[in-house]
C-alpha cells in the first residue's frame, strides 16, 4: 500500500468530474419530482443517452453533438413514460421501473456493434490565466465544458424555481395538482415539459459517462448511477445546491475508493466498489427522518374528472 | 378527442383481456422492431412463440420451459404481494444472489461429505440469505422511513460485488486451476437439484414454485394477512382505522419475497447453473417484476406469466442461434410487453369515450 500515490489535488479535481453525471441526471429528476411526477427510470434514461450520445459522437466525430444527441435521446425516451403516467395514468412507480428495464435492452441493441469503438475526445476548456492558478487552478478551472454546464444547469433550474413565474406554476402543479388544475394551468402539459428535461438531463449525465469518464461502450455501464442520482434528491430535500452538495460528496467517494483501488489499499476490490452504495444507504436513513419537503402531489395521479 | 370517464367499478373483463392485449400488441411492434433489424418478423414471432412448445426439437425446449419458469415465478409470488400492498422490493435479484451464495456456501462447507441432510440444509440457508438481505431495506423503512425501493437496488450492487468476491476468494474451487467460481455442484451428489423425473426439466425449485402459488392463492383469498395486504394496496386510510398494523406488514411481505428470491437463487445455483462465478445471475430478479405485473399480481396468472416470459427466454434463444437476432432485442422485447401492459390497463378502471372535449 502507498498512499502517497494519491495526490489530493488531482482528487478533488478530479471530484468535479466524477460528481458530473450524477449532478446532471439528479438536477432534471429534481425537477421532475418538483413537478409532482415520481420518475424512477432516471438509470434507463441515463444508459440510452449514453449510447446514444456515443453513436452521435462517433459518426460527427463532435463530443458536443454527442451531448446534445444524448439530450435529445433521454428526452424521447422519456415520452413513454409521459405517455404511460399522463395520457394512460398509469402507475408511476411501475412505469418507471418499465423504463429503466426497457431503456437497459435498448441501449444493448443500439449499442452492438459500438463495443470496442474509440469516441472523439472532448477537449478541456481553455481558460487562459485562471487554470494556471497555483492550487485552484487545476481543482476548479482545468475541466471539459459539461462540468461548467453541469453547474449552469444547477444554477439556472435554482434561480428558475425560485424567481420566476413558470418556476412558481410547476411547484404549484407538484404542491397540489388539483388547486393548480382549477387555477387553469395545464397540469400534464407542465409535467410532460418537466419530465422531458428530466429526460435531457438524465441522457446527458449518462452520455458524460460513456463519452469522458470511461470513454468506451459497455452495456449497462451506467452501473446504478441512475438510481443513486434519484437517492440524491431526496437526500437534498429537493433543493438545488443541496443536490450539488451531495453529488459532490458521492463523486469524492466514487474518486477516493477508485484512488485507493489504485494505491493498492489492504482492502479488496469488491469491498472499495461498493462503497458508494452503502454510503447512499447510510445517507438515506439519516435524512430520511424528514419528509415534510416532498411536495404535496409527488406519484400520485393527475386525472381531471370534469 | 378521446376523453377518459372512470369507471365505478374496474372492468373484470378488461382486466383479464389486457394482458392478451398487451401480448397481441407486443408482438405486433416487437415483429416490426425484428424488420428494422432485418430479420422476418413473422419467421421472428413464430420462432420465439411457436418452436419451444411444436416445434421439430419441442422435446428439448419444453423441460427448459420449468427450468426456466420456476425461478421467474418464485420470485413474482413474492414481489407480488409487496406491490399488492404498495411495498416495493425491487431488489429481488440481490435477494437472488444472496440466496444463491448462502445456499452453495452451506453444502461446500461440508464438501465432500456426503450426507441427506445436506440439500435440506441449503434450503435453509438460501431461502434465510434472501430473506435476511430483504430485511435490511425492511426494518430500515419500519425504524427510520426509509425508501425501500432505492435501499433494496442499491443492495443489488452490493450483492453483486459480493458475489465477484467470493467467487475470486472464499468459494472459489481450489482445484479450478486458478480460474474464477465456486466448485460444481452438479457434481456433488448431497447438494445436487438434480431433475425429479428425468428429462422432464422439473427439479426441486419448480415444486417450490408451485407450492409458493399455493400458498399465495390461500392467503390472499382465506386469511387475514392477505386480506390486510388488499385492503392496504386499495385504501391504505381505511387499513389503518381497520387495525392493520402496517410495520408488521412491511416485514411480511418483504420477508416472504426476500425468502423466495433467495430459494429461487439457491435452487439455481444448485442445479441449472451449478456454480457460483462472478456472473451467476442473469437478471431474473427483473425480469420477474415484469412476469408479476403481466399476472395481474395474481397467484394463478403469475404462474400463466412466468410460463410466457420463459417461452420469451428460450424461443429467444432459438432465435438468437437459429436466426442470429441479438439477445438484447428479446430484452427490448421483454420491456415492450409491460410497456403495453401498463398502457392498456387503462381500459380496465377508465371507459374511453370519443367525442368533443367539454370546456371544464
Amino acid at each position: 500500500m502507498d498512499l502517497s500515490v494519491i495526490n489530493p489535488i488531482l482528487l478533488l479535481a478530479a471530484l468535479m468530474s466524477a460528481a458530473t453525471p450524477i449532478l446532471l441526471a439528479a438536477t432534471g429528476e429534481l425537477v421532475v419530482e418538483r413537478s409532482g411526477v415520481l420518475n424512477l427510470g432516471v438509470e434507463g434514461m441515463m444508459i440510452v443517452g449514453a449510447i446514444a450520445g456515443f453513436i452521435v459522437a462517433v459518426h460527427t466525430g463532435s463530443p458536443a453533438l454527442g451531448f446534445i444527441g444524448a439530450a435529445i435521446g433521454g428526452a424521447v425516451l422519456s415520452l413513454l413514460f409521459v405517455f404511460l403516467t399522463q395520457v394512460a395514468l398509469a402507475n408511476q412507480v411501475a412505469s418507471g421501473l418499465g423504463l429503466t428495464l426497457f431503456g437497459l435492452g435498448l441501449s444493448a441493441l443500439m449499442g452492438q456493434s459500438y463495443v470496442g469503438v474509440k469516441p472523439p475526445r472532448m477537449a478541456d476548456m481553455n481558460l487562459g490565466p485562471l487554470s494556471d492558478i497555483p492550487v485552484l487552478g487545476p481543482i476548479l478551472f482545468s475541466h471539459d465544458a459539461m462540468v461548467y454546464i453541469g453547474l449552469l444547469i444547477v444554477a439556472g433550474v435554482w434561480a428558475t424555481l425560485k424567481y420566476t413565474r413558470a418556476g412558481l406554476v410547476l411547484r404549484a402543479v407538484g404542491e397540489n395538482h388539483d388547486a393548480a388544475h382549477a387555477l387553469g394551468y395545464k397540469v400534464k402539459r407542465i409535467r410532460t415539459l418537466a419530465v422531458m428535461f428530466g429526460g435531457a438531463c438524465a441522457g446527458m449525465g449518462g452520455a458524460y459517462i460513456s463519452l469522458i469518464r470511461v470513454p468506451q461502450w459497455t452495456e449497462g455501464m451506467t452501473a446504478g448511477v441512475g438510481w443513486i442520482a434519484l437517492a440524491l434528491v431526496v437526500f437534498a430535500s429537493w433543493k438545488p445546491w443541496r443536490v450539488l452538495l451531495g453529488a459532490y460528496l458521492f463523486g469524492g467517494i466514487t474518486q477516493l475508493q477508485l484512488n485507493l483501488q489504485g494505491a493498492g489499499v489492504a482492502i479488496p476490490v469488491e469491498y472499495l466498489a461498493m462503497s458508494p452504495y452503502i454510503v447512499t444507504i447510510i445517507v438515506l436513513v439519516i435524512l430520511s427522518a424528514d419528509k415534510s419537503r416532498a411536495p404535496g402531489s409527488l406519484g400520485r395521479i393527475f386525472h381531471a374528472s370534469h | 378527442m378521446i376523453r377518459l370517464d372512470k369507471r365505478p367499478q374496474p372492468s373484470r373483463a378488461m382486466a383479464l383481456a389486457t394482458p392478451l392485449l398487451a401480448v397481441l400488441a407486443t408482438m405486433v411492434f416487437g415483429g416490426a422492431l425484428f424488420a428494422v433489424l432485418g430479420k422476418d418478423p413473422v419467421q421472428s414471432i413464430l420462432t420465439i412463440f411457436w418452436q419451444p412448445l411444436f416445434g421439430e426439437f419441442a422435446f428439448y425446449y419444453r423441460p427448459q420451459l420449468l427450468v426456466k419458469g420456476a425461478p421467474l415465478v418464485l420470485i413474482a409470488m413474492g414481489l407480488a404481494l409487496g406491490f399488492r400492498a404498495g411495498i416495493w422490493n425491487i431488489g429481488a435479484e440481490g435477494q437472488y444472489i444472496m440466496g444463491a451464495i448462502c445456499g452453495a456456501a452451506a453444502a461446500l462447507a461440508f464438501y465432500p461429505l456426503e450426507a441427506w441432510w445436506i440439500f435440506p440444509l441449503m434450503v435453509i440457508c438460501g431461502g434465510l440469505g434472501g430473506f435476511l438481505w430483504a430485511m435490511i431495506p425492511g426494518l430500515l423503512k419500519v425504524k427510520f422511513g426509509t425508501n425501500e425501493i432505492l435501499v433494496s437496488l442499491m443492495l443489488v450492487y452490493v450483492a453483486e460485488q459480493l458475489l465477484s468476491s467470493v467467487s475470486l476468494g472464499l468459494l472459489k474451487n481450489p482445484q479450478g486451476y486458478g480460474f474464477p467460481g465456486s466448485r460444481n455442484l452438479q457434481h456433488y451428489a448431497s447438494a445436487h437439484n438434480a431433475e425429479i423425473i428425468t428429462g422432464s426439466g422439473m427439479h426441486w425449485g419448480v415444486v417450490a414454485a408451485l407450492i409458493a402459488v399455493i400458498f399465495a392463492y390461500v392467503l390472499l383469498t382465506r386469511h387475514r394477512l392477505g386480506f390486510a395486504i388488499r385492503v392496504t394496496g386499495e385504501a391504505p386510510r381505511a387499513a389503518k382505522f381497520g387495525g392493520v398494523n402496517p410495520a408488521r406488514l412491511v416485514l411480511f411481505c418483504l420477508g416472504v419475497s426476500g425468502l423466495l428470491a433467495g430459494l429461487a437463487g439457491m435452487f439455481e445455483v444448485a442445479g441449472p447453473a451449478g456454480q457460483i462465478t462472478i456472473d451467476f445471475n442473469v437478471g431474473y430478479g427483473f425480469t420477474a417484476i415484469i412476469v408479476a405485473f403481466l399476472g395481474r399480481l395474481h397467484p394463478v396468472g403469475i404462474l400463466l406469466a412466468g410460463g410466457l416470459m420463459a417461452l420469451t427466454y428460450i424461443g429467444g434463444d432459438i432465435a438468437q442461434s437459429q436466426l442470429g437476432l441479438p439477445a438484447a432485442a428479446i430484452q427490448v422485447f421483454q420491456g415492450m410487453l409491460l410497456f403495453f401492459l401498463l398502457a392498456l390497463d387503462v381500459l380496465t378502471n377508465y371507459r374511453l369515450r370519443f367525442g368533443a372535449a367539454e370546456v371544464a
